[in-house]
């Protein structure tokens, strides 16, 4: 069953796996932006000259698809500027100058809960959103509608495919109870009957250490998956946990199932002890042109440049620095960028791939390679030729953006990169059809 | 501000190019090369040297003329050169041999917009016009050299004469074509791609298996038939070409079924000895509709809602 979809063989280098996390010193300033997360951005709740405390909600939104930023430090707000994200998306954000002191919100105090209800209303507080990369908020995610399809698995992804990234593994070594205890919460609250942590054959210490603590209860069922990408992807591991196919248009919970990551279960077992929203999180810092790659416990906000000063890169011979991990981290393009909920590394690499491009020869390999069973070659063809309808009979849609395609292709071509271009494009395609009639 | 390069994901690359994978094919094809130059002698080698060099000398020659950048370093005119070579008589005049390989790079491949555009194995029409253009030539039998006596140096084929022995089959003792005969080297080439993950063994395996079993139906000796003619070299080398098979799994199988049907109506009702060029060019042409009607599936894919 774990074989049934397409993946690839990737390297590993896990060069951190071993690194206990550092806690990284409290920078002189930060910068919040105010889109952390998927959905809308928040509007600020403080301005220019404000004293602001750890943990202090510093922006909201009454949109539906948001979650709550809180400030990371305490000090005082020095500026509210437009901000462009790597995704290229711009939002406000609030840059802090540190006291240094960390004195703690009278916010800060753990949530009462009792039911569903102020769950949703508690993990919605926290701030939290999805730590694993996308960010979708976390409460959405939890406040499914139990009368349309009841929800019967919960999956904790603990795969992390990617190259180089350890923090999901360091959460696992580290805090194993609050990773059990988060899911325990969340299982009886919800009363979710099954619960599968799916964890890739590269991590055995981690399935050890599991497997004994849950060794008594039979609800939570540790999964080995084999070492391959993209076995992290939402719907290739739902499908490898529970064996059902998360459909087009759907979202795992119409097949009964919520996919949570590992390091977002665990922070909302901390967040319901302690109260402390989503201000810091762990990630991988690690590259070639890194000297001592670590994993660092960062507030949001710091900057990638002087993140990578703590981990000893070499910043002349840096070209290029990733948030996320190699086959789908996004470049960014100033060394001054924040750190924000989302990344779950940071990677600075001294070349760029070599790209010199040739003709397609119809080998296949990016079709063998596809998890979502596409033709990445065909997207390509239709979508030089503009052709909307072959693109959507091809389904682009489904495309995931794994990078897959563009790894295995012998001509070195940008797959990945024209199925985002075409997806695009049939929206558009798509609503001046609408806008026509 | 220190620049950074901004480019769009995945930011690492498998290791495998075109030209590995043409590398591959070469070393694939090494094995039948040694076995026509110790089956024919040294004039083979010369014939598969001669072949090589006009390919790329062609290659070349176009790109100069169509001001393109020159792209015989991918290999693929090396091993377009090595099989219009397997597939000509070992006494073939070099200028027929420089005309099938003018024919195969430059009419079949390079017009078309060079590799990745053609819709024919660029070789199997090579053959194809020259067997049509110098028919006299291109049927000139040579028998291997151990088996040349002082009044027989040219024979009949194993197709034709139908009496040849499984041993002579397998290790090419026979007369025919220079890189056709020795079973056994064609079989490790193809047992290399297929552990290299090169080919799929698909396409050959349905189409060697198709042989066989319409031979059994007819009554003709499926192994012979097998062994004989082009069939090993055309289901391993020339009917996996990546360009002019379909792409998926599904396509590959109805591609070597296809092949192995029409060498057979060839073989056995036609007025030719030989099918297997026919066939897979026949197929080739076929291969977009194929690839039509085996598209891959989505995983999770919904029908389309009709559009009011």
């Amino acid at each position: 069953m774990d074989l049934a979809l397409n993946c690839i063989k990737i390297s590993h280098r896990k060069n951190t796996e071993n690194c206990e996390t550092l806690v990284y010193p409290v920078p002189e300033t930060v910068c919040i932006p105010m889109l952390q997360h998927m959905g809308s951005p928040c509007k600020p709740l403080v301005s220019v000259g404000d004293e602001v405390k750890v943990g202090q909600k510093i922006g909201d939104s009454e949109a539906f698809m948001s979650v709550p930023v809180h400030s990371s430090v305490s000090g005082k707000v020095i500026a509210a500027e437009d901000f462009l994200s790597a995704a290229g998306k711009v939002c406000k954000s609030i840059t802090i100058e540190c006291d240094g002191k960390q004195t703690v919100s009278e916010d800060v105090k753990p949530p009462v809960i009792t039911d569903k209800a102020s769950l949703i209303k508690a993990v919605r507080e926290s701030g939290c959103c999805g730590l694993g990369g996308a960010g979708f908020p976390t409460h959405i995610k939890l406040n499914f509608d139990e009368n349309k399809t009841p929800i019967d698995s919960l999956v904790i992804n603990a795969a992390e495919c990617e190259p180089y990234i350890t923090s999901d593994y360091r959460e696992m070594m580290e805090n194993p109870e609050d990773v059990l205890n988060g899911i325990k919460i969340i299982q009886n609250i919800l009363q979710i009957e099954n619960v599968y942590v799916c964890i890739e054959s590269n991590k055995p210490k981690a399935i050890e250490l599991l497997t004994d603590m849950t060794s008594g209860d039979n609800s939570i069922k540790i999964k080995r998956l084999s070492s391959l990408y993209p076995q992290g992807a939402e719907k290739v591991i739902a499908y490898n946990a529970t064996g059902r196919t998360i459909k087009e248009g759907e979202l795992p919970s119409n097949q009964g199932i919520i996919v949570m990551n590992v390091s977002t279960v665990a922070f909302l077992n901390r967040y319901f002890k302690t109260g402390m929203p989503l201000i810091r999180r762990r990630l991988t810092i690690d590259g070639n042109a890194v000297k001592s790659p670590c994993n660092a416990d960062v507030p949001v906000g710091t900057s990638i440049g002087e993140l990578l000063r703590f981990a000893e890169c070499d910043e002349d011979k840096v070209k290029k620095v990733l948030t996320g991990g190699l086959m789908m981290g996004m470049c960014i393009y100033d060394l001054s960028t924040p750190v924000i909920k989302t990344n779950n590394a940071v990677i600075a690499l001294k070349n760029d791939v070599k790209k010199t491009q040739t003709n397609c020869i119809r080998c296949g390999r990016c079709i063998n390679a596809c998890p979502a069973g596409l033709m990445p070659t065909e997207f390509e063809k239709a979508y030089k030729q503009k052709d909307a309808d072959r693109l959507k009979s091809l389904r682009v849609n489904l495309c995931m953006n794994c990078g897959s395609c563009s790894y295995v292709c012998p001509a070195k071509r940008n797959l990945a990169e024209t199925n985002q271009l075409a997806k695009m494009f049939v929206s558009q395609s798509n609503q001046e059809k609408r806008n026509n009639i | 501000m220190k620049k950074l390069i901004v480019s769009p994901s995945p930011h690492v690359r498998s290791g495998i190019t075109t030209q590995k994978i043409m590398l591959n094919v070469i070393i694939a094809l090494c094995p039948a090369v040694i076995a026509s130059g110790m089956i024919f002698g040294f004039r083979a080698i010369f014939l598969i040297l001669v072949c090589v060099a006009t390919s790329m000398v062609w290659e070349t020659l176009f790109n100069m003329i169509a001001k393109k950048p020159n792209t015989i370093s991918d290999l693929t005119a090396v091993v377009t050169g090595i099989l219009l070579a397997f597939n000509l008589p070992p006494t073939l005049p070099f200028w027929m041999a420089a005309i099938g390989t003018f024919v195969a790079i430059v009419i079949v491949k390079c017009l078309f917009g060079g590799l990745g555009q053609n819709f024919a194995n660029p070789a199997i029409v090579g053959r194809i016009v020259l067997m049509l253009s110098f028919t006299g030539a291109m049927t000139n039998w040579t028998l291997p050299l151990a088996r040349q006596t002082s009044d027989a140096i040219t024979g009949a084929t194993p197709l034709v004469s139908q009496n040849a022995e499984y041993s002579d089959l397998f290790f090419g003792m026979t007369g025919g074509c220079l890189g056709e005969t020795c079973a056994l080297a064609l079989i490790i080439g193809g047992i290399y791609l297929v552990i290299r993950r090169i080919i799929s063994p698909i396409t050959p395996l349905f189409f060697l298996l198709t042989v066989e079993v319409f031979s059994a139906i007819v009554g003709a000796d499926p192994l012979y038939q097998i062994l004989s003619g082009g069939l090993l070299l055309g289901a391993i080398f020339m009917a996996t070409d990546y360009v002019t098979s379909p792409i998926t799994m599904w396509g590959k199988v109805i591609f070597g079924i296809g092949c192995g049907i029409i060498t057979c109506v060839i073989r056995f009702y036609a007025s030719m000895a030989e099918g297997v060029s026919f066939s897979i060019l026949i197929m080739n042409i076929l291969t977009p509709y194929i690839d039509m009607i085996t598209k891959a599936k989505p995983v999770g894919a919904v029908p389309a809602k009709k559009e009011d």
